[in-house]
């Protein structure tokens, strides 16, 4: 960093050399600054507000105490379990879902690959809410689904919902976290040698042990990237169990959101947040370890 | 985006006439994927039927009969023009912003030897690591602070939170995302061609505009529309830093607990009319260029 400052002077003989030098630096310093003051500092501040007690009129101070993180762990425990439960259940719907879909586009899309790929991609192009709200209107109890099933075909009973179930929750987010599952996957699968599949079927191999001995193994780092790249954004949300969930199965989000924008409550708000993050990072490694591979990253 | 040939695939030549299995198996994975698809346009789908409804009461959650009355007003709901507005001036600002500074970055970190490059290489990637959730409540807990002593009158103060906090929040979430598009632009990047423009006389400046510049817009180009669209639909981190300021996914949050408006649904379709558009010139646009070259 200190290079930056030889930035003046562009005077005297080696002035080129020098700005030569200290460009790199030049180049990285405005962005840094940027994040360090609004990535880096607001993450030291909310580490500062969960040791600290005091309210909103009084201010708060720096108490060392723990004692936001044992409110947090005791009171909100439910909630963490249900994040890690759904979060996890719909990631492991969206690997079901997104690992087929990912082989074909990669194997056998032939001259549809860029249309499948950009049809994936299409529900980014529509706001994260309003693709939630279609998932209310769509599964209401009087909506498209439900209304024929129950009026016209006579299926189901007329008491029947499904909004306001882990069900639909779960299946709201496995909806919108499963093209952050595909194309990791696709990318992986994409890179891999065919005809090593082909070797291994020539060999001795039939499909399934192929696919298990050559293709799994080689779309691994997709696997990793998908699975964490859905299950992060699955853990913290709280749109979806508020428009299709209980009040019962409200994640660690809602709580988040509710301490820290409603009851101005920032140090648990503040600790809730860091075991989140803390949480995720170990729960990163521990899976890194135990898919055993260590260019999983590269 | 060119097609790679054709992949060679895995039962090239169709079993004749063998047991039902053998004939369907093929089809399996195929169909799983047209069903995946369909499954992934069905919201996109109800948002653009439902944008032609003429709902019962104020909540658009039942069919009742075709109108044009959405489309015809797509603005008649208080402060949902203003919060378009607010929106699309947040994404163009933080966009720009976002993008020069990690283009920058990018550049810098594919094009220099430096001391910590390693490392920085991997803390750019931390914000996109971190739950939005967390990015929020951070961000909120430093603009608290800046109108809470120690900090208070020492420091700008952030706080009640609106567009600018917004757009800090913006410009913070986008950067990374452009840096990691701009390097995977610059990775195949032939230096030669630099190395040709400053043996025929350019200075560094001028192989950079002339030269670097143009070969690496359309990364650029890429960032910039990621950015964009990022910023245009991002509801978790705005909710912690808009203050008493609405955007339009701010704006849909605050009024679905009491109404459901059609005009949800058309601006909606709008925008994703808007980006097909964009995205499909844009991929023809680079698709008759690669055939030119």
């Amino acid at each position: 960093m200190t290079a930056a400052t030889s930035t003046q002077a562009p005077t005297g003989p080696g002035w080129r050399g020098r700005v030569g030098k200290a460009l790199p630096y030049i180049l990285l310093a405005p962005g840094l600054i940027f994040l360090i003051l609004f990535f880096v500092i607001p993450a030291i501040q909310m580490f500062t507000y969960s040791i600290s007690t005091g309210s909103v009129e009084e201010g708060f101070t720096i108490t060392w105490t723990l004692d936001a993180y044992r409110e947090g762990l005791e009171t909100f425990g439910k909630q963490f379990l249900n994040s890690i439960l759904y979060g996890g259940i719909a990631t492991i719907l969206c690997l079901l879902i997104g690992f087929p879909v990912a082989y074909t586009i990669a194997f056998r899309g032939g001259r549809y690959k860029n249309l499948i790929l950009f049809l994936v991609i299409a529900p980014f192009f529509t706001s994260f809410l309003i693709r939630t709200i279609s998932w209310k209107i769509l599964l209401g109890d009087e909506g498209p689904v439900l209304g024929p099933l129950k009026h016209t075909l006579g299926i189901l009973p007329g008491t029947f919902s499904l909004l306001g179930t882990p069900v639909a929750q779960v299946a709201g987010i496995t909806y919108n976290f499963l093209p952050f599952m595909i194309l990791p996957l696709y990318v992986a699968l994409e890179k891999i040698d065919y005809r090593l599949i082909e070797a291994a079927e020539d060999l001795y191999a039939n499909r399934a042990a192929a696919f298990r001995r050559v293709t799994f193994p080689l779309a691994l780092p997709g696997v990793f990237a998908g699975s964490l790249l859905t299950f992060i954004p699955a853990m913290g949300d709280y749109i979806n169990a508020e428009l299709l969930g209980n009040p019962s199965t409200r994640m660690i989000g809602n709580v988040i959101q509710n301490r820290l924008l409603v009851q101005n409550d920032y140090p648990v708000g503040s600790a809730l947040s860091f075991i989140l993050m803390a949480g995720i990072l170990v729960a990163v490694a521990l899976y890194a370890r135990a898919l055993g591979t260590e260019q999983l990253t590269g | 985006m060119a097609t790679a040939e054709a992949t060679p695939v895995a039962v090239s030549t169709a079993p004749p006439r063998g047991s039902l299995w053998q004939r369907v198996q093929p089809k399996l994975l195929p169909a799983f994927t047209v069903l995946a698809i369909i499954y992934l346009m069905i919201p996109i789908a109800v948002m653009i039927i439902f944008s032609f409804n003429d709902p019962i009461g104020k909540f658009n959650y039942q069919w009742n009969e075709f109108s044009l009355q959405g489309w015809l007003h797509p603005f008649d709901w208080p402060g949902l023009g203003e919060a378009v507005r607010t929106s699309l001036v947040v994404a163009l600002i933080s966009t720009i912003f976002a993008t020069i500074l990690g283009t920058m970055i990018g550049l810098a970190l594919t094009r220099y030897q430096f001391r910590g490059r390693g490392s920085l290489n991997g803390i750019i990637f931390l914000p996109m690591a971190t739950p939005e959730i967390v990015l929020g409540a951070s961000l909120l807990t430093l603009f608290v602070a800046t109108a809470m002593p120690p900090l208070a009158g020492k420091v700008p103060a952030l706080y009640p939170t609106g567009f600018t906090t917004i757009l800090i929040a913006h410009i913070m979430f986008n950067i990374s995302f452009v840096v990691v598009t701009v390097k995977a632009r610059l990775q195949g990047f032939d230096r030669r061609l630099e190395e040709a423009a400053m043996d025929l006389g350019a200075n560094e400046v001028t192989t950079f505009w002339k030269v670097t510049f143009p070969l690496i817009l359309p990364g650029v180009m890429a960032a910039a529309l990621l950015a964009f669209s990022l910023s245009i639909d991002d509801f978790v981190i705005t909710n912690f830093v808009s203050g008493t300021t609405n955007t339009f996914p701010i704006w849909i949050y605050g009024v679905i607990r009491n109404a459901l408006p059609v005009q949800i649904n058309v601006i909606g379709s709008i925008i994703f009319l808007g980006a097909v558009a964009l995205v499909g010139a844009s991929t023809l646009r680079s698709g008759r260029a690669a055939r030119i070259r």
